[in-house]
């Protein structure tokens, strides 16, 4: 095949490597984007956008379940729901189509040429892909590296038969009765959650002494309570020693030292992920890492000059709307124009139930960078709005420097908060006070009242509680 | 207590040294991790080194305008951690401007230690936390170098990108928002402040004698022009150019012009004047490789336009003159002077040219002796328009005239070359319908 030379080569076409490709494209510079799958990388294909549909239809599914049972305080009454899970799935696979071709076209429309092909680095400069119709080789002036990564395995439990990855559960057309999830990471609870709300019965086993132990205990509490109501066992302080030897179970060694067998359909390892740095040549242009990741500066740049490194191939937080910004930046950097990284915050949302919305620091991580904070705390059973939604579970809290006012971060847990986060963001990336925030008609009835009312607490004149 | 010697990183491809252009930090100040300490210059830009740590700086390892080796000890700080560690910064790559900007922003004589206190890291530890006036004491150490509480400044995105682009490194920046959050006002301010020229001093006689190390963009400039008059041959050829049609013709496109039109200066028309002169002697819009003995002729005309910036001078480029029309070249004229003004002009758009223009409007003189921006072989210096008498065979009659003093590389442009582009290029301003029409 003839060579292709191009300005800017990017390697994957997820989340961090379209969002460069089209950005680049919108600038003028001649772009060229490699991957061997659909665009769209783990996000569109087998995480974000597939788990939230799963997890959409779960909470269906038990809603109308909860209204079979003739409880509901709201006097309705409805027949028992049953559950065509291929269906389900064919319908989560229709909106992945969707987004995938949307990517796609999207850049095609911003001139960006796409190869489909697996990409490996000759050297800094060059890239060969295998296609289907050979071996394409492609020089670039500047070339961005954007490989993601992938579900983390466990030495001890290797993925294959009933041991599967997110990805696999994901596009079961079948329900199992019994489902065990190794990690209670989020990925592992709004999956574990999803199921257990379409009738599997869950156990969690989680080796840290408390579930998503990367945030803190106050925002963690109600979805631990939840857990409990819908009947899933969580084991922390746990861990999962291999298969159990007769088929179908995981021998699992308690806190308190003693060694059971849970029987399991399928046993879902969600142990974290880890970052894509084999198969495409990483050997070959050697760069400085920083862990397992690639080490990159404020720019995104690696130890090799016109080499940069985006998305989760780079480190924490592995989020796609991090490897969004980092993506159109680079581009941006590519194009000539000056940009560094300057971002106050990138939070992070996890789809439990309930949500919880992470943005900037926790009081505890203020209080351990030595900064004296002022935190208040709204509940959302003091907010009208989340008593018509029977979302009364949950709370919005507000940290901020206890002598500027200026806000460190915002926090909260609560059913459909994810919503809220956008506000969460702008407030801190604007350098928002307590008194910004608390002088904002927040509208009423809603949820975000929430916000406001946590920032007249922290002032000390809450109206609403 | 421990101490961290800081290196200097490798800024660059194959740079071994850089030059200290602005110390942000001195002896005594304490500073955060990543606060700038200070700025190296290399061939390619101005590079600004972060603090790896929190600590006091004890030792400074270079005097403003040292050159100093990559690897060498440039600051040392006592950190609270216990090991002694040796740190080679990540560099961080800044705006252009920053070149530019760095005698404007910077701290100036305060910043630049003396021998003595240089070389004796003094044995005090670590005071206690500088309190910024107006703002409540904290738990966390202020530096002297950033007055923002936590080391980040506080801004809207809107306002940091605006600072990022005009190459304003906002720890420099007072924020009088709330919080001190820096507002675009602030910045604004911030960048008046930055061309502000000194207050006029009284009559008296002085006697002292100011040593001013040239650093940063000067230096720059000093070692281009030296290199270029010492590798570069020049043969000056000046000659005279009737430009009264020309400035008819100028005044009356800039009477009936769109109103979004750029207004017409002479040098776009020079520009596309060059254009078709070059279109015969292709030779002289060439960079001459005088090591390889090769003359690379460029098919691209790419005209540098010496202009005199507030941080000194400075050729922005406007690439692709012969795919341009006069309005075009006007506007992308207009557009480059701009950036190159305002300090925003990108690196490509101040290199790449392949010929030079340098005019100085009204103060442009009878004659210059332009020199040529090397490794180009031609540059033509533009002289001021002046009302002459001229004798057209049967009176005097007023005409405006304009010299063009023009530059040539000997070793590749013979004398008759040189006149000959010279006299194609007063054809065509003399008779300025040439300029447009074909063949």
């Amino acid at each position: 095949m003839k060579d292709m030379s191009c300005k800017l080569l990017v390697i994957g076409a997820g989340p961090a490597g379209y969002v460069c490709a089209i950005r680049a494209g919108q600038l003028g510079i001649d772009t060229v984007i490699v991957e061997a799958k659909k665009p769209g990388g783990t996000c569109l294909n087998v995480g974000c956008i597939p788990s939230k549909a799963l997890i959409h239809a779960a909470n269906e599914f038990e809603r109308a379940a909860r209204l079979a049972d003739g409880k509901s305080p709201l006097g309705i009454v409805a027949g028992a729901p049953r559950l065509d899970l291929a269906k389900t799935v064919r319908w989560k696979d229709g909106i992945v189509g969707r987004l995938t071709g949307g990517v796609a076209g999207l850049l095609k429309k911003s001139g960006v040429k796409i190869v489909e092909g697996w990409g490996r680095f000759i050297d800094g400069k060059t890239i060969e892909a295998e296609t289907e119709m050979g071996v394409q080789v492609i020089r670039a002036e500047q070339v961005v590296i954007a490989t993601g990564s992938e579900a983390a395995a466990l030495p001890n439990l290797p993925f294959g038969g009933a041991v599967i990855s997110s990805a696999e559960a994901l596009a079961l057309t079948s329900l199992p009765d019994r489902l065990i999830v190794v990690g209670a990471g989020y990925i592992g609870l709004e999956l574990g959650t999803a199921f257990a709300k379409l009738g599997s019965t869950v156990h969690i086993v989680e080796a840290q002494s408390r579930i998503l132990p990367q945030y803190d205990a106050e925002l963690t509490e109600p979805v631990t309570r939840r857990l409990r109501e819908l009947g899933v066992t969580v084991l922390t302080g746990a861990r999962a020693k291999r298969l159990a030897p007769k088929a179908g179970g995981l021998l699992v060694e308690t806190s308190d030292g003693q060694a059971v067998t849970l029987p399991a359909d399928r046993i879902l390892v969600a142990a974290g992920r880890k970052p894509l740095t084999e198969g495409w040549g990483l050997d070959a242009i050697d760069l400085d890492m920083d862990g397992p990741f690639i080490r990159i500066d404020g720019q995104c740049r690696t130890s090799m000059r016109g080499v940069y490194a985006i998305g989760d191939v780079t480190g924490e937080p592995m989020l796609a709307h991090r490897a969004f910004a980092q993506g159109a930046m680079v581009a941006e950097i590519a194009a000539g124009k000056k940009r560094s990284w300057d971002k106050v915050c990138i939070p992070a949302v996890c789809f439990t139930d309930p949500e919880i919305v992470s943005a900037g620091l926790s009081p505890e991580a203020a209080r351990a960078a030595g900064i004296e904070v002022k935190t208040a705390i709204f509940p959302f059973r003091a907010n009208g709005r989340a008593m018509t939604l029977e979302n009364e579970t949950g709370f919005i809290r507000v940290t901020a420097r206890a002598g500027s006012h200026l806000l460190l971060g915002i926090h909260g847990v609560g059913a459909g908060i994810a919503e809220l986060s956008a506000g969460f963001g702008l407030a801190l990336e604007m350098g928002a006070r307590l008194e910004d925030i608390a002088a904002t008609v927040h509208v009423h009835p809603t949820q975000s009242e929430g916000l406001l009312e946590a920032a007249l607490k922290a002032l000390g004149h809450p109206i609403h509680i | 207590m421990g101490e961290l010697v800081l290196k200097l990183p490798d800024v660059g491809e194959g740079i071994a040294e850089a030059e200290l252009v602005e110390w942000h930090v001195k002896i005594g100040d304490l500073v955060r991790e990543d606060a700038p300490l200070a700025a190296v210059m290399t061939d390619k830009a101005t590079v600004e080194i972060p603090s790896p740590a929190e600590g006091e700086v004890v030792w400074l390892g270079a005097e403003v305008g040292d050159r100093i080796a990559v690897g060498a000890g440039l600051v040392r700080l006592r950190t609270p951690a216990q090991e002694r560690v040796t740190a080679t910064a990540t560099a961080r790559e800044p705006p252009m401007a920053a070149a530019g900007a760095a005698g404007h922003t910077g701290s100036g004589a305060g910043a630049r230690p003396s021998a003595a206190s240089r070389n004796e890291p003094p044995p005090a530890a670590i005071r206690p936390p500088e309190a910024v006036p107006s703002q409540p004491v904290e738990g966390v150490r202020h530096s002297a170098a950033a007055p923002h509480e936590g080391g980040k400044p506080v801004a809207s995105p809107a306002v940091r990108l605006r600072a990022r682009d005009a190459g304003v490194d906002l720890r420099q920046v007072h924020g009088t928002g709330p919080a001190g959050r820096i507002t675009y006002e602030d910045l604004d301010a911030f960048l008046a402040r930055g061309s502000r020229t000194a207050p006029v001093q009284a009559m008296q006689a002085r006697t002292s004698v100011e040593d001013i190390k040239l650093v940063g963009l000067r230096r720059k400039v000093a070692e281009k022009m030296s290199a270029a008059n010492t590798h570069i041959p020049h043969i000056t050829y000046v000659e005279e150019v009737d430009v009264t049609a020309l400035e008819e013709l100028r005044a009356k496109l800039n009477l009936e012009k769109r109103q979004d039109a750029p207004k017409l200066t002479l040098l776009p028309f020079l520009m596309r004047a060059l254009v078709r002169a070059i279109a015969g002697q292709p030779h002289l819009n060439a960079l001459f490789d005088d090591e390889a003995g090769v003359l690379h002729q460029h098919a691209g005309v790419h005209i540098g336009i010496a202009a005199q910036t507030p941080a000194g001078l400075m050729v922005p480029v406007v690439k692709h003159a012969e795919a341009l029309d006069l309005w075009a070249c006007a506007a992308e004229l207009n557009r480059l002077a701009e950036a190159a003004r305002a300090g925003t002009a990108t690196r490509g758009e101040l290199s790449g040219s392949t010929i030079t223009v340098t005019s100085l409007g009204s103060l442009g003189g009878f004659v210059s002796t332009p020199i040529i921006n090397y490794p180009e072989v031609a540059i033509v210096g533009v002289n001021k328009i002046t009302m002459r008498p001229v004798w057209n065979g049967a009176e005097f009659v007023p005409r405006k005239i304009m010299n063009l003093s023009s530059s040539f590389d000997h070793r590749v442009v013979d004398g008759w070359d040189a006149a000959h582009f010279v006299q194609r290029i007063k054809a065509l301003l003399e008779t300025p319908a040439l300029i447009f029409v074909n063949g």
